[in-house]
């Protein structure tokens, strides 16, 4: 990025025996995605953007104003933050119409009370909800106060949107439809975003790049299409579904615990060794023929896994396997039978660890 | 899939007996009201002037002690409830010794502070000529301070019940904490400060101890309704019954009426 970051943040906190620390820039309409899972840090991490809980150390500065900067004494309050909020269950104000829950933003922020409910009602318009101004927060479907809640957190027109989880509450076929209007709706916001998720379809799906944190600290970072080839963390993996190992690579050779597969890519030192479930082939016997990376496995576990059956196999490394329902009828599976396994080199991905 | 067999509801004697004894004890008393009031004169003991006298001040006096007590009671269940400060549990402690204390005791009380040579009273009659104890103020303040306590507990359980993170929500939108407080967090409790107020408002009508002890008995000027109640048992147990029951259609007739409007769901 050549112009500085809207957002620039160097987040430390302690909470008990957590601790955060998280470098953090998004750009002026840039949408990243904090990923991970429970207990990472991500919510920590929101609630000290938005000046819920302070900083313990590092800085936050909002286009170039420093917001919370514990070693100079700056601490900005919420209610003084150039930041807008949509909660995981929304927290929609219940003893309010849908258009006040809006309008409370703009008339604290200084508009009468016409102009606040002018713009509001604007808002609701934009995220198709005009004709449910009037409702108040129960009468509202989870979808529609979903959306409510997106329109308050924007009618502010905050430089720093944060999102917490916008789609957790919503059942899946809602989450297909709001997940696709949230796009469209982020993607018009010029100020910086943040989409806090600990499911990797919003992610992929809403944001312009991800940042992975597992115990307080960034794991990962990059655009969709960087993380999902080259998952870096077991956790990163199992998102985007791939066997990941980590092993010394020597040219076209990755050593792993005591099996040395052969990869395409080329690589030297400390490694990655990335393939997916479906790119291992189980055999009953020992395959010949074609240079292949074949291991003697044994079958612990059998799932459903879309139309496939997910295999997880114990042996030199562990690893998943998808086969289909005939393959494995034809295999026998069951916990405890003895496989052979066998990965093509060209289906494997090799990088730098 | 079976139907759970249907089963007689069997409830133990032990349990039962005491039951129905408990509810005739709170029943019976009321219908001997009821039983003995006489009816014949009614109309006639009713229009007498110091009955109603009687009853306008209690009703008046109720009410200002519970407005008293909502503007001072719920900022101090909001501390309570939202605030971490050291020796809370102390001050919600001491919130609550007038509910134990013996209301004469409490009257007692308010005579050492606000009387004349109380430690406040002195002063307030010195730089204000203002003096409490024996006149209506003293009345309000006396229920006020019996009362108090119950709306103080009221609100404070709601506000623990409220979730705070609307207060929070309020605040990324740009509220301060007292436009939070009035915009979002009173809304919120508004059925628990209504039950509250409620309560309040009976404890206070009811008030006998503190009031007779600090306001005295003055027709017109402190004697409430109880206290006329049990004056007149002294001498004409007839006008007694008879204004117990203006009290009791009174107070039972407000508190349904409010609860409701107010506390329907309670």
């Amino acid at each position: 990025m050549t112009t500085p970051p809207l957002l620039d943040a160097h987040l430390v906190a302690d909470r008990g025996a957590f601790h955060l620390d998280l470098r953090l820039r998004i750009g002026a309409g840039e949408v990243v995605a904090l990923l991970g899972p429970n207990g990472a840090g991500k919510t920590t991490a929101l609630r000290a953007l938005a000046g819920l809980d302070p900083l313990s150390a590092g800085h936050l500065t909002l286009g170039g104003a420093d917001l919370d900067r514990p070693d100079r004494r700056v601490w900005t309050p919420p209610e003084r933050r150039p930041v807008g909020v949509v909660f995981q269950d929304y927290l929609l104000f219940p003893h309010l119409s849908a258009l006040d829950n809006v309008a409370f933003g703009p008339r604290r922020r200084g508009a009468d009370r016409r102009t606040a409910r002018a713009r509001a009602q604007g808002w609701l318009d934009r995220v198709g909800l005009g004709e449910q101004a009037r409702r108040r927060p129960r009468q509202l479907s989870g979808g529609q106060a979903q959306r409510v809640a997106l329109a308050r957190a924007l009618a502010v027109e905050p430089t720093l949107l944060l999102l917490d989880e916008p789609l957790a509450a919503l059942d899946a076929r809602t989450r297909l439809d709001t997940r696709a209007e949230l796009q469209h709706h982020l993607g018009a916001h010029p100020g910086a975003t943040l989409l806090v998720t600990h499911d990797p379809l919003d992610a992929l799906v809403l944001a312009d790049r991800l940042v992975i944190v597992e115990q307080g600290r960034v794991v990962q970072e990059g655009d969709a299409a960087t993380v999902t080839a080259r998952p870096r963390t077991d956790y990163v993996a199992r998102l985007v579904g791939l066997n990941l190992h980590r092993g010394h690579a020597d040219g076209h050779a990755v050593t792993v615990g005591g099996l040395t597969l052969t990869t395409a890519d080329t690589v030297r030192g400390e490694a990655f060794v990335a393939f997916p479930p479906a790119a291992v082939a189980l055999h009953p016997n020992r395959p010949d023929g074609s240079p292949r990376n074949v291991w003697p496995a044994t079958v612990t576990g059998v799932q459903r896994h879309g139309d496939n059956l997910r295999v997880q196999l114990a042996g030199p490394v562990a690893v998943a396997a998808d086969v289909t329902p005939a393959a494995a009828a034809h295999l026998g599976l069951r916990p405890g039978q003895p496989v052979w396994a066998a990965v093509k080199a060209a289906e494997t991905r090799a990088y730098p660890a | 899939m079976t139907r759970p067999a249907r089963r007689r509801q069997r409830v133990p004697l032990a349990l039962l007996l005491p039951a129905g004894l408990g509810l005739l004890f709170l029943v019976l008393p009321l219908a001997g009201l009821l039983v003995r009031a006489p009816w014949t004169t009614l109309p006639r003991r009713l229009a007498q002037p110091g009955v109603l006298t009687a009853l306008r001040l209690s009703l008046e006096t109720a009410t200002a002690a519970t407005l008293l007590c909502v503007v001072l009671g719920v900022p101090l269940a909001w501390l309570l409830a939202r605030v971490e400060f050291p020796g809370r549990r102390l001050v919600r402690a001491l919130v609550t010794v007038p509910l134990v204390l013996p209301p004469v005791v409490g009257g007692v009380a308010l005579l050492l502070v606000f009387g004349r040579r109380g430690l406040l009273g002195s002063w307030l009659d010195a730089t204000f000529g203002v003096t409490l104890p024996f006149t209506t103020a003293g009345v309000v303040l006396a229920e006020a301070f019996v009362a108090m306590p119950f709306l103080v507990i009221a609100v404070e359980g709601a506000l623990r019940g409220a979730d705070p993170r609307y207060e929070e929500a309020a605040a990324t939108l740009g509220a301060g904490r007292w436009t939070t407080f009035t915009r979002v967090t009173l809304p919120l409790v508004a059925p628990g400060v209504a039950a509250g107020a409620v309560l309040c408002w009976a404890r206070a009508l009811g008030e006998f101890g503190a009031t007779i002890t600090f306001a005295g008995n003055y027709p017109g000027r402190t004697q409430t309704m109880p206290l006329a109640v049990y004056l007149a048992l002294e001498t004409d147990v007839q006008a007694a019954i008879v204004l117990s029951l203006i009290l009791l259609t009174v107070s039972v007739a407000i508190l349904a009426g409010l609860r409701d409007r107010w506390v329907g769901t309670a």
